[in-house]
């Protein structure tokens, strides 16, 4: 027997030692797996299998008119609900040339940030969590509930929203509405530094995240890594920026770059976020104008024929929408570009060579909602 | 001095003697060793529900939450319905996994944990052995237990398990060296290895008190070590439950699980218990120096108080690590073993022998 093949077979020294992290596990809750390479404690390679909660969901939109079709959006990234669902009203709006009042315009930008410190709470929680710092998990959602109560004072539900209808709005929001925002802003001001404290200043977190996972802008532009993962590699990606809806051109605001393009560069990114998207809803808050929740609509929605493409900024990265319309009230044929499925695929990348608590901060830094990889 | 304190041999002398008028004296041994036994079951089942139930408690405290609350007045019954939940649960078997040793660890690391208590002081005169190498023999019985955890890992036939096992058999290995040099620090002031004399030796003031900064760093290295040692957060590498799902006893169900899981409780309690014991004076009472009236005041508190006072409140520093800090990677971990914790015990060692010789401490 040849020495290469005593390695190869007798002491199994070439062998990869492949374990499944998921579906079943912890931190892919339960609808992805990471079929991962180990040598050792390190990370050889990784392979992301997905497709556990796939529900065909483009297929399904060819069945649906565009009002239904809204209620399918939020099921995506559902912790992006309300950007999903905007991405979808938008391209009609915009297919259509339909003028939406200003006050559908500002309640809609101040319902994505709401939404988006919402997500960047839960996804503060979770981080936490997969590093082992269980605490910080009742703090995220403590104040999360807080938003969650306002949406559900003005619209019933608390995380699947679908308020937004092509051309404005459901129906107009609660009274409270402003009210609650404002108490919402003055006391998230007081509890975001609590963040700080308990976690991004602990000697063992910063030692956790900092130069781990490791990826340059060419790896983010060349995987389409966007929203704060990407801008955490200094990849300029903001769509609120780049080409501005809503109220977004009317409010000052930065767009959050760092240039440490690590774990730890893509957490300072969320965090500063939340201060950004506080600040929006400053801006935003007292100026809502009066006027209708919504546009006159036809009550039928067809599209003319043609290709109608838009793009939203949500928590997670960039949202596209593609439609094309033979002019009925259904499309022939919807594509949504959805950010957690290109930041996924990026994970071999910037895995590979690093340790399996690593794998799972990784994973965590790239803030993948699994729904909307599979959709 | 201190002859307020109540000294439990008075108690247990009376019982011996009872006891040798009723019988001859091998029987009396022999009845002597069921009550003790008795006696230490007893105590192991209502520490583990209480340690449960604390942990459950201090961990609401710290996440702004309320705890158990439903099942009794406070959800003090609560950690009793899981326990009858976790005995009517079923005992998974699991395929080529390697049944004898898989039932065999749950056992080693519950009849280790066991084995610590007989030598602790919990109060004056109350202690099943006094070793003279008592602090010795705490260190040699807790630390098989890694045994048990390897055995458990190995035998589950599950790669989360395996893997959990060896995080947990580098671990405690390594900080066992620190724990050692840290108790070492005291043993040189006190001169002995006994831990009633230990205890004895701190009657006009706690050794971290008295052994000036080198008591005060090998306490802290004591706390780091141990709590690393037990596998508890932040060192909870050994079952990290969001990157192994649950480490070494990813595949026990039902009472095989509790056994591991009080196990850790025990395991926590007898660090705490060690520390308070070297470190903090044991059963003494709070003494200083040549006080005499101070000193006989505190005396009244009784020393079983002391003792039980001063663990609890190692167990709830070690309760607020693991609710407040991240998880450590396992390189970071051996790294702040062998390159920080090992090296500063070495050198405190030497110079806490140099302040012994020199008769600078009080």
């Amino acid at each position: 027997m040849s020495e290469e093949i005593i390695k190869d077979v007798i002491i199994g020294e070439n062998e990869d030692y492949i374990i499944n992290m998921g579906p079943q596990h912890p931190s892919t809750h339960g609808v992805l797996r990471f079929e991962v390479c180990l040598k050792g404690e390190t990370v050889k390679y990784l392979i992301p299998h997905i497709g556990y909660i796939h529900r065909g969901i483009e297929k399904m939109c060819e069945a649906n008119t565009y009002p239904q079709i809204i209620h399918l959006t939020d099921r995506m990234d559902y912790l992006s609900a309300h950007m999903n669902n905007e991405a979808v009203c938008l391209l009609v709006e915009d297919a259509l040339q339909v003028e939406v009042p200003e006050r559908v315009k500002y309640i809609r930008t101040i319902l994505d940030e709401l939404n988006r410190i919402a997500s960047h709470q839960l996804w503060w929680c979770a981080f936490g969590m997969d590093l082992g710092a269980l605490t910080s998990f009742f703090y995220g959602l403590r104040d999360r509930e807080h938003i969650l109560d306002i949406f559900e004072e003005s619209f019933g539900s608390r995380l699947l929203h679908s308020f937004v209808m092509p051309g404005g709005l459901m129906h107009d929001v609660h009274p409270n509405f402003q009210k609650r925002i404002k108490e919402f802003i003055t006391y998230f001001r007081k509890k975001l530094p609590e963040y700080d404290q308990l976690l991004t200043g602990n000697v063992i977190f910063q030692n956790r995240v900092k130069g781990i996972g490791h990826m340059s802008k060419e790896t983010a532009i060349g995987y389409g890594v966007t929203g704060p993962s990407g801008r955490g590699s200094d990849y300029s990606c903001d769509i609120r920026k780049i080409a501005p809806y809503g109220a977004y051109d009317k409010v000052q605001f930065n767009e959050i770059l760092e240039t440490g393009c690590d774990t730890w560069a893509r957490y300072k990114v969320r965090m500063a976020e939340m201060w950004e998207s506080l600040s929006i809803l400053e801006q935003l808050v007292d100026n809502i104008p009066e006027g209708d929740y919504t546009a006159k609509m036809k009550p039928i929605i067809k599209l003319p024929a043609g290709e109608y493409f838009q793009r939203v900024e949500t928590a997670r990265g960039e949202l596209a929408v593609y439609a094309v319309s033979d002019g009925n009230k259904s499309p022939l044929r919807m594509r949504f570009r959805t950010p957690n499925f290109s930041n996924l695929f990026v994970m071999n990348e910037i895995t590979a060579g690093h340790k399996i608590a690593d794998l799972i901060a990784i994973s965590g830094s790239l803030d993948l909602v699994i729904p909307d990889i599979d959709r | 001095m201190s002859s307020n304190i109540y000294d439990f041999s008075t108690l247990t002398g009376s019982i011996h003697a009872w006891l040798s008028g009723l019988m001859s004296t091998g029987w009396v041994t022999f009845t002597e060793m069921v009550l003790v036994g008795l006696a230490f079951l007893l105590m192991y089942a209502l520490l583990g529900l209480f340690l449960v139930y604390a942990e459950r408690k201090v961990c609401a405290f710290m996440q702004n939450r309320v705890g158990p609350n439903r099942v009794g007045p406070y959800g003090i019954i609560q950690t009793i319905a899981d326990l009858i939940k976790l005995l009517m649960k079923e005992l998974i078997p699991i395929r080529k996994s390697d049944p004898l040793l898989f039932n065999l660890a749950p056992f080693i690391v519950i009849i280790c944990s066991f084995l610590a208590l007989a030598a602790l002081p919990y109060a004056k005169g109350l202690q099943a052995i006094d070793f003279n190498i008592g602090v010795f023999y705490v260190m040699a019985v807790s630390s098989l237990s890694v045994v048990g955890i390897l055995i458990a890992g190995w035998s589950s036939n599950s790669k989360y398990s395996l893997i959990g096992a060896m995080r947990s058999g580098a671990q405690i290995v390594s900080y066992e060296l620190s724990v050692g040099l840290s108790l070492l620090a005291i043993v040189v002031f006190a001169g002995t290895m006994q831990l009633s004399g230990i205890v004895e030796s701190q009657a006009d003031g706690w050794w971290i008190f008295k052994g000036h900064i080198p008591a005060v760093i090998s306490f802290i290295i004591f706390l780091i070590a141990s709590t690393a040692e037990i596998n508890r957060g932040p060192f909870d590498l050994a079952e990290a439950e969001s990157e192994l799902t649950a480490g070494f006893h990813t595949e026990y169900s039902g009472i095989k699980f509790a056994f591991f899981f009080l196990a850790e409780y025990m395991n926590m309690f007898i660090v705490a218990a060690l520390g308070a014991t070297v470190f903090l004076g044991g059963w003494m009472p709070f003494h200083v120096g040549h006080w005499e009236g101070f000193n006989n005041i505190m005396d009244y508190i009784p020393s079983v108080v002391w003792f039980f006072s001063k663990t609890f409140f190692l167990i709830w520093v070690i309760m607020w690590f693991k609710w407040t800090f991240p998880r450590l990677r396992i390189d970071q971990l051996l790294t702040l073993e062998w390159k920080y914790l090992l090296p500063i015990s070495l050198f405190n060692i030497v110079f806490i022998a140099f302040i012994v010789l020199m008769g600078w401490h009080f």
